[in-house]
């Protein structure tokens, strides 16, 4: 029978065929757990009776909300996840590699065709190699650190095909705003949404976790693109090998499908204070910033601060703009000082921090006080999201979020540079 | 009881705003529910009371906290027009009650809501309402009395390889 990305990543992993709507008890090929939801699985684990985890290699561990820690408590549930760690034989990546979704994909703990759960809800972003990847929350991640196993019930796929070439200063951040506008926030609940045509087929894998990343933003439970020769060349270095041909059938069911055109498409914004309420960047021109925060697991990456740099080009940050960057790993952090980025943010005028989730949560720093408006390449601009709930927060590009640093206000980063 | 009306998209960070995320007691996370945008949910809820809300409650972060601090003020049941995936199975594995009911706009604050999810209806204000069905394998979970207690109750997997 024809199946979807999906349904070939349960069937393969079942050793059956299995089609969305089928409900199982399947088996976990990894389980993330951060500083965050972390403790709170590893309570429900032990309430359970949990004595061992399922498999320590298959447990990926580190903190990067609260990092490093920003409070007594946080401290505390940190050292309750070192000891945890210690005691199961879990290799704890601690404060030291970066963000969870960057870290899991750029250690080779996740390979194509795995079913992975984390808990954090970006777990969507492993996606971007072909992993069927969803986060949980730690009740259900406690079940899974015991089990190795979690029930499933096999979502339907939404199709979601792109072809084109972007125009200049125009990304697969635009695109995926532009997605959700499109969809809504909730155009994907309960559903996963394949990623496909040849503008993904070029685009490079940091480029697919960013769509991927925000596949929960439309309510997705994963966000996938079938593993190609882009994702063999990226994850030939760092996993094992497996390799599984996880293309889609061309008759395969999907809910829903739709084309975009990427030549077709610029800067896009999301506003306050949901992220499908996006429009093209030229509606907000000029309107005034008091930060931009250019990171996360959606945007932090070596790729997205080379564009953020090409922007500036040399330029200073505008006075009164707070401009924070943040690398999403270690990884992408000292491949940007090798290649002088850092140089170039820290002389313009903004504050390069360690990799960790910065202000995208609110938990450890950079957070907005009322009235104040914030330009951000993460992925929500919830009410309260990084701090005031009498606050601003818009989505957006590196570009554009660099374009606007050195503007002091909403800018199209086309007409920068 | 009193029903706690809520509108469309409600997520979780405004159930739960994330600088209270190092809390994990139910009662120390419920006085700061909704903190910031309905703020007298945490001052007056009670024990018993019901949340109704539109479409997509619960969207956004995996975090448990959220249906843990609705549960910590007394809520036992949220019905909406829908529900964000991870919040929907976050309340089943908590305790708390989700139930889909497409017509949970026409519910006002000072209607009695009484609940038969298994009949598939409520009734608010003397209305029959129709509601959606638990699905059976969740329904399990519940019986039990969340996934905790359904775990303690495993005596070996019945995995999708068998």
């Amino acid at each position: 029978m024809a199946a979807t990305i999906t349904e070939k990543i349960f069937s393969r992993r079942c050793g059956k065929e299995i089609s969305a709507g089928d409900v199982m008890m399947a088996p976990i090929d990894a389980a993330m757990i951060h500083d965050i939801t972390g403790p709170l699985a590893i309570t429900k684990f032990r309430e359970m009776d949990g004595t061992t985890v399922f498999d320590p290699s298959k447990i990926i561990m580190l903190f990067d909300h609260q990092v490093p820690a920003d409070s007594i408590p946080a401290a505390e549930n940190q050292k309750f996840m070192r000891d945890f760690a210690a005691e199961q034989g879990i290799v704890n990546y601690d404060i030291h590699e970066g963000v969870c979704h960057q870290v899991a994909v750029e250690k080779g703990r996740v390979r194509p065709g795995d079913i992975v759960v984390g808990g954090d809800s970006h777990t969507c972003t492993y996606g971007a190699i072909g992993a069927f990847a969803t986060g949980i929350g730690s009740t259900d991640m406690g079940f899974a650190m015991k089990y190795g196993a979690l029930h499933f019930r096999v979502p339907e796929s939404l199709k979601l095909t792109t072809n084109g070439t972007f125009q200049h200063r125009v990304g697969p951040k635009d695109l995926i705003l532009s997605m959700i506008g499109d969809l809504t926030v909730d155009g994907a609940t309960y559903r996963a949404v394949e990623f496909a045509g040849d503008t993904i087929s070029r685009m490079s894998v940091p480029g697919r976790m960013t769509c991927c990343n925000m596949a929960i933003e439309m309510g997705g439970k994963a966000g996938i693109v079938a593993p190609d020769e882009v994702t063999r060349t990226y994850c030939g270095g760092r996993t094992d090998g497996s390799w599984f041909d996880l293309a889609a059938d061309e008759d395969a069911a999907y809910v829903l499908e739709r084309e975009y055109d990427a030549a077709d498409l610029v800067p896009q914004i999301a506003a306050p204070h949901n992220v499908d309420n996006v429009r093209d960047v030229t509606k907000y021109e000029g309107t005034p910033i008091d930060q931009v925060f250019i990171g996360s697991c959606t945007n932090g990456r070596f790729e997205d601060l080379a564009e953020a740099a090409d922007v500036l080009g040399g330029r200073k940050f505008a006075p009164g703009v707070r401009v924070i960057i943040v690398p999403a790993s270690k990884t992408e952090y000292m491949k940007a000082l090798r290649s002088g980025l850092i140089s170039i943010f820290v002389e313009a005028g903004g504050l390069v921090m360690a990799p960790c989730c910065g202000p995208c949560m609110g938990g450890a720093f950079g957070l907005l006080a009322p009235g104040e408006v914030s330009l951000s390449t993460s992925n929500r601009n919830f009410r309260g999201r990084q701090g005031s709930t009498e606050a601003e927060v818009y989505l957006c590009s590196p570009a554009t979020a660099a374009a606007s640093a050195v503007k002091g206000a909403i800018t199209d980063p086309r007409e920068v540079a | 009881m009193h029903t706690w009306k809520f509108g469309d998209d409600i997520d979780t960070d405004a159930i739960i705003p994330g600088r209270y995320l190092t809390l994990y007691d139910p009662k120390e996370l419920a006085a700061h529910a909704f903190e910031g945008t309905r703020d007298a949910f945490a001052r007056e809820a009670a024990e018993g009371d019901i949340i109704v809300a539109g479409r997509n409650f619960g969207c956004g972060s995996s975090r448990e906290h959220a249906p843990i601090a609705i549960r910590g003020a007394g809520v036992q049941v949220v019905v909406a027009v829908s529900f964000a995936r991870i919040f929907y199975r976050n309340c089943i594995a908590t305790g708390v009650l989700p139930v889909i009911c497409p017509e949970a706009e026409t519910i006002t604050e000072d209607e009695e809501i009484t609940l038969h999810p298994d009949e598939g209806y409520l009734t608010a204000g003397g209305r029959t309402l129709a509601v959606e069905p638990v699905p059976a394998f969740m329904r399990k979970i519940i019986d039990a009395g969340g996934l905790v207690e359904y775990a303690k109750t495993i005596t070996e997997l019945e995995l999708c390889t068998k």
